[in-house]
């Protein structure tokens, strides 16, 4: 089938997903309600309940989810056309980890839950700009190896300092917090959290499209994408920028969430191919899909809510393997 | 008319490898670089692309100064065919090629018909069509080799580097690149390409450029600088050029003296 209409097909996926989503929980309501309710909604009539249940709680964390998911797969897909190894996550430089840090400070302090947040996000881009100026010290940041060395060194040092912060912990209620904020949940996110984090992702992923095919062209290596006319250089620079932003906002509302980044943009390249300007939408679209599907299983699917990150590894797990393997007949 | 003219050039990473590089290379000429391994032809290459900085002196071309010229405004004039690495993406071969496009499609564009007719045109003239639509990741390294010289040639630039060009071919698809080269040559385009066979050269180059482990550059024609002399200096062991009946080159071993 030809890519743009794997696309349109994946845009209605992800259309039918977030309806079904939006009325699956404790309080049922059918996708031709939710339909109305929006409409009514919109006209200006909100129809008491329903629309309550959906507009306060259900739409907001189906939206969370949905840019969750995008951005984590969008960010994933740009580092592992930019560091040339299908193998890389959106965490390469060390975001998820640093957010992760600043956030269980965060905790650690007993500070309000948009502080942490903020801090959250705050610790994923100052991470990665470590990463950058010691890649930039060492040798002049050009050199992609080095990149991923420093972000090794720095993620490991944030790791332990996650380590430290759990050990120094109220064992009672900061380390169960501190432990379900490191599994990653949606639980407890609100309309104003995914407002204020919407903005941020957005322009993050415009960037990314935007420039989507000269990506694409420096998964050829850096001499041959500037033969090709690539400014290697500053486009790099732009591409950690965006990826950065996009992840760094959505690991505030949603702590770390592992293997959507390195899983979703395989998927997409199975459906459209590994042409990376048709393998970003395909990543967003998939990526957004997949993550709210994930996140209704977390709030629905038992009494008590299942951490995404859990969900992620027992999904992510698996094809794992199954891409390994198929990796193997194509070496072979 | 000179496309690229390098003038004064020191090339290396901090020491410099060689200094003193004089290199033109003109339009409907093929140029052949010899050395040895470790003399720096990579490095020459890597810095006539614009790769690396010049340690001094000037590179030139289509009359602009490479230092300062946006790089999608040189890969219009100047297009570089590394030698075929193993692994990478799964591309098609048809994307492989529509890459050498990206100079010719703007900042947030993506490619249009025409840059994929382009593409085509470029497998047909090397006669892989047939494998535009099959994954580089499981071609062989000589039709790899074949899909990077398509790309360049969907580029349209007027000079082109390649960098070994033939080393990785079998005997059949080796005739049909160095066919091409002159081609390519015939058509007005300057083609500059390392080798390591010295009889490669009689039979494609107009312009011979060695380069040898201290750094001593030259070029001239390939009869004047391809000499048994010459050559066995340039490797540091002693051959012999012989031109057989056929008015073919051989060079061979010669025999201690």
């Amino acid at each position: 089938m030809r890519a743009p209409v794997i696309l349109v097909l994946l845009a209605a996926l992800l259309l039918v997903v977030a309806l079904l989503a939006a009325g699956i929980g404790p309080y049922p309501i059918p996708p031709h309600k939710v339909l109305t309710a929006m409409v009514d909604h919109l006209a200006g009539r909100p129809d008491g309940v329903v629309d309550t249940v959906l507009f306060q709680i259900r739409l907001p964390r189906v939206l969370a989810a949905l840019l969750v998911g995008s951005a984590l797969s969008a960010a994933g897909a740009a580092y592992q056309s930019l560091f040339r190894n299908p193998l890389v996550s959106p965490d390469i430089l060390g975001v998820s980890t640093g957010a992760g840090l600043g956030a269980v400070l965060g905790i650690l302090l007993g500070l309000p839950v948009w502080l942490i947040q903020f801090l959250g996000f705050g610790g994923g881009l100052a991470t990665v700009v470590i990463v950058m100026a010691l890649a930039h010290i060492l040798k002049g940041g050009g050199d992609i190896l080095i990149l991923v060395l420093a972000g090794l060194v720095v993620g490991t040092l944030a790791g332990a300092a996650i380590s430290l912060v759990k050990v120094l912990a109220d064992p009672y209620n900061q380390l169960p917090a501190i432990t379900f904020w490191l599994l990653g949940s949606l639980a407890g996110t609100k309309q104003q959290d995914v407002l204020a984090i919407m903005p941020v992702v957005l322009v993050g992923l415009a960037v990314l499209l935007l420039a989507r095919w000269r990506i694409g062209v420096l998964s050829m290596g850096d001499d041959d994408a500037r033969a090709l006319g690539v400014e290697v250089t500053r486009l790099r620079l732009i591409v950690i920028l965006a990826a950065t932003l996009v992840t760094a906002s959505v690991v505030a509302i949603s702590g770390v969430i592992g293997w959507v980044g390195l899983m979703v943009p395989h998927m997409a390249r199975l459906l459209v191919g590994a042409r990376f300007d048709r393998m970003l939408p395909a990543s967003i679209l998939a990526g957004g899909a997949f993550m709210v599907a994930v996140d209704t299983v977390a709030r629905a699917a038992t009494r008590t809510e299942i951490p995404l990150g859990v969900l992620t590894a027992m999904i992510g797990g698996p094809i794992f393997v199954w891409l390994l393997a198929r990796r193997r007949r194509v070496l072979s | 008319m000179s496309t690229l003219s390098a003038r004064d050039l020191a090339i290396g990473y901090g020491a410099p490898l060689a200094r003193g590089i004089a290199l033109d290379l003109t339009q409907g000429s093929v140029t052949c670089l010899l050395g040895p391994n470790g003399a720096g032809k990579t490095t020459l290459f890597r810095t006539l692309l614009g790769f690396i900085p010049a340690l001094s002196g000037a590179i030139h071309v289509a009359g602009e100064d490479i230092a300062t010229v946006p790089r999608a405004r040189l890969a219009r004039h100047l297009a570089y065919v590394p030698q075929a690495q193993p692994g990478g993406f799964a591309y098609t071969v048809l994307d492989l090629v529509v890459m050498g496009r990206t100079s010719h499609i703007g900042a947030f564009g993506t490619p249009a018909r025409t840059d994929l007719d382009r593409a085509i045109v470029a497998l047909e003239t090397l006669g892989i069509a047939d494998l535009a639509t099959r994954d580089i990741t499981r071609i062989s390294g000589g039709q790899r080799q074949l899909a990077l010289i398509a790309r360049a040639l969907a580029q349209e630039a007027r000079i082109i580097v390649m960098d070994e060009p033939t080393a990785s071919l079998d005997l059949g698809n080796r005739l049909l690149v160095l066919a091409q080269i002159r081609r390519l040559a015939a058509e007005g385009l300057a083609v500059l390409m390392s080798t390591h066979e010295p009889e490669q050269v009689f039979e494609v180059a107009s312009q011979v450029a060695t380069l040898d482990q201290n750094g001593h550059f030259e070029t001239g024609t390939p009869g004047s600088l391809l000499t048994s002399a010459r050559l066995s200096r340039l490797y540091g062991l002693a051959l012999e050029v012989e031109r057989t009946t056929s008015g073919r080159i051989v060079v061979s071993r010669g025999l201690a003296e």
